[in-house]
């Protein structure tokens, strides 16, 4: 599905680069670590998450992740979302909690990008 | 890239390539009360084979030239062609993977399927083998593109060279306790690396690793120095700062040993995962620290073997 599916899926809407809705996503994961982020995540992921500081944006940026979604209706700083544009990363914000967020992805098919054992 | 693991790369991107990615979209259809007449015409000036039969986006069957042969043979009066079209369609949806759709191509010997959304069930596209093995062709094109553009920059600058040893050297300033600035060392390192065209993976493990070392250096150091070093056939990153060392190393190395404040980890770090993530990137990762002196953290990341053992 695009990034414009999971706007849909997620009733969110675009706060970075809302130009990229049509970008692939075909994996998701939800975490608040983003140590373990950026251990487990394969590529070209979709990152659900609580967390709002621009740390988040850098993790999406060092381990190549598709998009980034806040749950909760949070949103991010400013600088922040300056910081997102600037690295090409896409941002959105659900008012879904993050167990709901991920149950409707999983749903609607998009399977986990964390690597973990079988 | 060999020829083996170009086969490889085949089987996988028909698991990773979606129907709906490589499918016909903008499907010419007939509603199931248009008549076998205009369905004729139809035939005729699209130059088709057949078409799916819809109602409201939904799929009520299939119409083909065969089903209008048998139908001019007969010499019927003109009806509807939902009294002809064929119902019962076997179909796949837009989200499977296009080895799903090889298997069914190969268990019904069909010569085209009818897509649909999973969601709701509605006509998205249509695919036939053509369709995949296009879809295949071009994304191995553009991924052999990648890896031909990826070497080339790095290469052919070591090439140029003519020395018994040539190295890249750069050099980086990390401030301690400033996490506004935490990351952008990491990615000034990472666009630096993409620019040398090496390839992406490798950069993607580089990135990683100095993200994780610099935010060591701000949450427990004053700051420190990292130093890059690009060689022909690898990257070594050195982390040095001057204080406070770490006590325990062994213990520091453990996965989920963590010293770390909890306003750190209100920023999704600090959970002892740090060190574990640094070693799971590089090849080969040496920890050195004296207590009141400093700690200096070595990675080394081969350009040759990157590639094949990178499974992230």
């Amino acid at each position: 599905m695009t990034l414009e599916d999971v706007r849909k899926i997620l009733d969110a809407e675009f706060i970075a680069c809302g130009e990229l809705l049509h970008r692939d996503v075909k994996t998701a994961c939800g975490s608040d670590l983003m140590s373990d982020v950026l251990a487990f995540v394969k590529p070209e992921g979709l990152l659900l998450t609580g967390l709002t500081n621009p740390q988040v944006v850098r993790t999406a940026e060092m381990a190549d992740l598709g998009a980034v979604c806040f749950v909760r209706g949070k949103k991010p700083d400013k600088q922040t979302i300056k910081l997102a544009e600037a690295k090409n990363i896409p941002m959105l914000t659900t008012p879904l909690s993050m167990f709901e967020s991920c149950g409707r992805l999983y749903r609607d098919g998009v399977v986990s990008c964390f690597e973990c054992g079988k | 890239m060999t020829a083996e693991n170009k086969i490889s790369k085949v089987q996988e991107l028909v698991y990773e390539i979606r129907v709906g990615d490589v499918m016909k979209k903008n499907v010419i259809t007939v509603g199931p009360q248009d008549r076998m007449s205009e369905f004729g015409k139809i035939l005729r000036e699209k130059r088709i084979s057949g078409t799916p039969v819809v109602d409201q986006g939904r799929l009520m069957g299939v119409i083909s030239i065969d089903d209008f042969i048998r139908w001019l043979a007969e010499r019927q009066e003109d009806c509807p062609v939902e009294r002809k079209m064929t119902k019962n369609v076997r179909t796949l949806y837009a989200d499977e993977p296009a080895v799903q759709a090889v298997n069914k191509f190969d268990q019904l010997g069909f010569g085209r399927f009818v897509v649909i959304d999973r969601r709701d069930e509605k006509l998205v596209g249509i695919i036939t083998k053509g369709d995949i093995i296009e879809g295949l062709l071009k994304k191995l094109e553009v991924d052999y593109y990648d890896e031909q553009t990826n070497h080339r920059t790095i290469q052919s600058f070591f090439d140029d060279v003519l020395a018994d040893k040539a190295a890249l050297f750069f050099q980086y300033s990390v401030t301690g306790h400033d996490f506004n600035k935490a990351g952008e060392t990491a990615s000034r390192i990472k666009t630096t690396l993409k620019r040398l065209g090496i390839a992406p993976q490798i950069v993607r493990r580089v990135a990683i690793a100095t993200y994780e070392a610099e935010m060591n250096l701000i949450i427990y150091t004053e700051g420190g120095e990292i130093r890059v070093r690009v060689e022909p056939h690898k990257i070594l990153v050195r982390v040095e700062d001057s204080g406070p060392g770490i006590p325990d190393i062994e213990k520091a190395l453990q996965p989920g040993y963590s010293t770390a404040p909890e306003w750190v980890r209100e920023l999704g770090f600090g959970a002892g995962m740090g060190l574990q993530n640094i070693r799971k990137c590089t090849s080969k990762m040496g920890l050195m620290s004296v207590v009141g002196k400093g700690t200096q953290l070595r990675m080394n990341i081969s350009l040759d073997d990157g590639v094949a053992s990178e499974t992230n």
